[in-house]
């Protein structure tokens, strides 16, 4: 059974194309890592996924559902995918807790008290307990991303999708975030991946992209990928990775 | 061969020698008041200075004309009040029609547009005399016949179309990642409006609308040109009256006392919004 399934996804911004027939499958439980160059198209790919970017050709399934199906109106299409983006965007006039609150209260009229028991317990589960009533502008880069990736869980989503969520973060923060993310897939997650890490890929994903010039060029499993990757363009890619000590 | 030599110590404001401490403040303020003297002095020596002196500055026309130009200004500053209230949601209602996409809002849109550039592009003056004169000449059954309340309504409709664009740049501000964010949650455009966009696009604006506030309780006064007593047509009653203009300044005063802490209540809120701004990116 297939959570996802993109079929000849194909996407123009203007004249230019920057997703080339993309076929895609992600199982459920299944961990799938997007990998590949600045402009090859993996945000763009999740954007279209749950509708934030429209696309010019081919079809998007959720459950063997199009997503452009009207079962998925009224909101509940964000509620199945949740998204968490490279630079948090949590509000910054709200509280931690009002920041994880909001959409379960306001969009899927859950109570106060529920939803406020459900973000603590996400909180404490992933170590921010004691944060629920601290603005975001007092906590590092690596608590906001936490925040913002337990505000993305707090709809119970059935995918999560991560966009290069460590880029913006220094460093030494990004292992908090990455156990986050290895926690919840130890907790069946689905999750789909865009990141620059490729040892957290190759230590979480079940499976690796290989994304070039809007096209999967390449999709192993991360021991196949890393190690013995066919496609001259994904050598030449990993092995920049290797030069620049980030593998 | 040079080698660097570390100079004198910095002297911290608290450690300066008496010479440093005292010598910039006194030079600047010795300046300032000698120029205000120099000044002071041309118009004192000026052949009509007494004649103006008595005409301006009297004291006692002052004392005599205050309790009805004090009457007056009340008027001013009740206009002032309400205004301010109508014209705060009105040009956030206008901001928000402004900033709304899809085919449903067309016409809100539209006319926020319209709206904005028409009475953005007409004197304030004109339109109260429009607004004063025309509409209550027009007698129809139902509508208030008083220019002071249509007046108002000038006033109001003219600053709403700026501070509708005040809240726009504020709302414009909001980095764009907050409505993706709000939108990925699942919000609803009016949802990501109230609870995403708009709180922080006000705290944004807010010294600027405070700005727009300091003018208007000036700009009030135009509503004497439709015959309202407010403070400046006291003024200008007396003045007729007696050939004194101290009442013209006696209402000054009285508008100096109410403008003055708003503009320091805006230099406050600006201070502020800076520190707190300074405070996100450092």
């Amino acid at each position: 059974m297939h959570r996802i399934e993109i079929e000849h996804l194909t996407k123009y911004y203007g004249k230019s194309l920057v997703l080339d027939n993309v076929n895609l499958t992600v199982g459920v439980h299944e961990v799938v890592c997007l990998i590949g160059a600045s402009g090859s198209g993996k945000s763009t790919l999740l954007r279209c996924i749950n509708d934030l970017v429209p696309f010019d050709e081919g079809v998007v399934k959720l459950d063997g559902v199009s997503i452009h199906d009207e079962r998925f109106a009224a909101r509940e299409l964000y509620k199945r995918i949740g998204i968490v983006f490279q630079s948090y965007n949590l509000f910054p006039h709200m509280t931690v807790l009002d920041n994880i609150t909001l959409a379960p209260r306001r969009v899927h009229q859950i109570s106060r008290t529920e939803s406020e028991a459900y973000a603590h317990e996400l909180l404490e589960l992933f170590g921010l307990d004691g944060f629920a009533d601290s603005y975001p502008e007092q906590l590092s880069g690596g608590q906001q991303q936490r925040v913002a990736i337990i505000r993305a869980m707090a709809n119970r989503p059935d995918v999560l999708m991560l966009d290069e969520v460590t880029a913006a973060l220094d460093p030494e923060l990004i292992g908090g975030v990455l156990d986050v993310i290895k926690n919840l897939r130890e907790q069946g997650m689905t999750m789909l991946i865009v990141t620059h890490e490729m040892g957290f890929a190759r230590d979480v994903a079940d499976r690796v992209c290989f994304l070039d010039g809007g096209r999967i060029l390449e999709e192993a499993s991360p021991e196949t990928l890393f190690s013995r990757p066919e496609n001259p363009r994904t050598r030449q890619f990993l092995q920049r990775i290797i030069e620049a000590g980030r593998l | 061969m040079t080698f660097w030599r570390p100079g004198p110590p910095r002297r911290s404001g608290r450690c300066l020698r008496p010479r440093d401490r005292f010598l910039p403040p006194i030079i600047s303020v010795t300046t300032v008041l000698g120029a205000i003297f120099i000044v002071r002095t041309i118009v004192i020596r000026a052949e009509q200075w007494p004649r103006i002196k008595a005409q301006f500055f009297s004291l006692p026309a002052i004392i005599e004309v205050f309790p009805d130009v004090l009457r007056g200004f009340s008027i001013n500053m009740s206009v002032w009040i309400v205004s301010l209230v109508v014209i705060a949601l009105w040009a956030l209602a206008l901001a928000v029609f402004r900033s709304l996409s899809g085919p449903w809002f067309t016409s809100l849109r539209v006319f926020a547009i319209v709206y904005i550039d028409l009475l953005r592009g007409l004197p304030s003056l004109l339109l109260v005399l429009l607004f004063g004169f025309g509409i209550p000449a027009l007698q129809i059954p139902g509508l208030p016949r008083s220019s002071l309340f249509w007046g108002a309504i000038a006033m109001i409709s003219s600053y709403s179309a700026y501070a509708a664009e005040v809240y726009r740049s504020g709302m414009d501000a909001v980095h764009d990642g907050q409505r993706a964010a709000a939108k990925a949650l699942g919000l609803s455009q009016g949802q990501t409006l109230r609870f995403a966009i708009l709180p922080q696009a006000v705290r944004n604006v807010l010294p600027s609308l405070l700005n727009l506030a300091v003018a208007l309780q000036k700009d009030v006064a135009l509503l004497s040109v439709l015959g309202v007593r407010d403070a400046v047509r006291e003024a200008q009653i007396y003045t007729a009256r007696t050939f004194n203009y101290s009442s013209l300044i006696a209402a000054a005063v009285l508008f100096l006392v109410a403008t003055i802490p708003m503009s320091r209540l805006t230099d406050y809120f600006t201070k502020k919004d800076r520190e707190r701004r300074l405070q996100r990116t450092v």
